[in-house]
């Protein structure tokens, strides 16, 4: 199911760490980011995510797209912040949301979806006594992903028959029988679980 | 149901499943025009209040709750081709999270109107999600900035925006629910109270 996701496929040590751990970085990183208030020492912190592009050997084409998300947001979180609170204030916001934002993007082009489910199934295995199905969350994604799949041909299919009625600009014109025809689909797909046994054990 | 409290029915379950991949294609599918813009609209941010005032509670958080995991995972099924845990790191991180409570809110005051909500009970249950998207939305961006009242201030951007989608997806959801009627319930189970 990787031709949806955004991993890049890589054999640095950033890829080879275990999800898990990698995510538990993460999140200690984006704490360390937002209890740090120093300007000196976020940006160390940047220049530190930015190496991690390095290693994990990120062509320029990827940061170059992720920059372009980022770089429009954080000139107006910039703006608003100085005019508001000041050159300082707006500099530490800004330092702050570049090393969360592009650690965390680095997270996600260097992990694969699977290992990801694998890892949320594992970390959930004790949440199985308060009746949590960990083994679950692959079929989930699996289903949603499929199901992704079929609302897309229907979108499309509505949205045609709404261009031959010349109701091109109406939004109810789509969103109603596109509902209409995703809840149908939805009794379907519920008829079929229920075929196969899910959600009956 | 042997040892599983909240194991959801098949039904529950492909609606919750079926309506996770459905607030997926409003961020896939292009925007609409609306009124001239030049700009188009996104949609996906009218996909939690749907998914409440259709659903209900339950299974309209749940399935925002499945959409959301979905992005985190690494899947960019945010408006824009956007995903991975990134968007929840950065400002509007907030607002996702917030999606969730904004569809059981929708999903519990909708639930109130018997024999289905008409639309007055579905405006007031939408504005109620949208103000609780912003009540946790806001805070967690002044967390990054540290000055509730500019995080707020910032907020009002999106403010004429949600007006609009909040009356329309109430317009919408009054038709479905006139063409669906059994959806707040689902087909499995017969209707309480």
């Amino acid at each position: 199911m990787t031709p949806l996701g955004l991993y890049l496929p890589g054999t640095s040590p950033l890829h080879r760490v275990p999800a898990g751990w990698k995510f538990l970085a993460l999140l200690s990183l984006a704490v360390l980011v937002l209890v740090v208030g120093s300007p000196l020492w976020l940006g160390v912190v940047t220049g530190m995510v930015v190496l991690g592009y390095f290693v994990a050997g990120i062509a320029p084409r990827h940061c170059w797209g992720i920059a372009r998300l980022l770089v429009p947001m954080l000139g107006l979180v910039f703006a608003v912040q100085w005019w508001l609170l000041g050159l300082d204030s707006a500099a530490v916001v800004c330092l702050r949301l570049l090393a969360a934002l592009a650690a965390a993007n680095l997270f996600t082009l260097t992990t694969r979806v699977e290992d990801l489910v694998a890892a949320v199934e594992r970390g959930l295995r004790p949440t199985r006594r308060f009746g949590v199905r960990p083994e679950r969350v692959g079929l989930l994604v699996g289903l949603t992903l499929q199901a992704v799949a079929a609302l897309s041909t229907m979108a499309s299919q509505t949205r045609e028959a709404q261009r031959a009625r010349s109701a091109d600009r109406s939004v109810s014109a789509f969103a109603i029988p596109f509902l209409v025809r995703t809840l149908r689909h939805a009794d379907e797909l519920g008829e079929a679980l229920a075929a196969r046994g899910v959600g009956d054990d | 149901m042997p040892g599983s409290s909240n194991a959801l029915p098949a039904a529950d379950l492909a609606r919750t499943v079926v309506f996770a991949a459905f607030i997926a294609v409003l961020g896939i599918f292009p925007g609409f025009y609306l009124g001239g813009a030049a700009v188009p609209v996104v949609l996906q941010n009218m996909g939690p209040l749907l998914a409440g005032s259709i659903l209900g509670a339950r299974r309209g958080g749940a399935s925002v709750l499945l959409f959301l995991a979905l992005v985190a995972l690494g899947l960019p099924l945010l408006s824009g081709g956007r995903g991975g845990i990134a968007p929840f790191f950065g400002p509007s991180g907030g607002f996702l999270i917030g999606w969730v409570f904004s569809a059981v809110v929708v999903g519990l005051i909708v639930r109130r109107a018997t024999p289905r909500p008409g639309l007055l009970v579905l405006l007031l249950a939408n504005l109620a999600g949208v103000v609780v998207d912003y009540l946790v939305g806001i805070p967690y961006w002044a967390a990054f900035t540290g000055d509730l009242g500019a995080a707020a201030i910032q907020s009002l951007v999106f403010l004429p925006g949600d007006a609009v989608k909040l009356v329309l997806v109430s317009l919408v959801a009054v038709a479905v629910h006139r063409a669906v009627p059994a959806s707040l319930t689902g087909p499995t189970r017969v209707a309480r109270s």
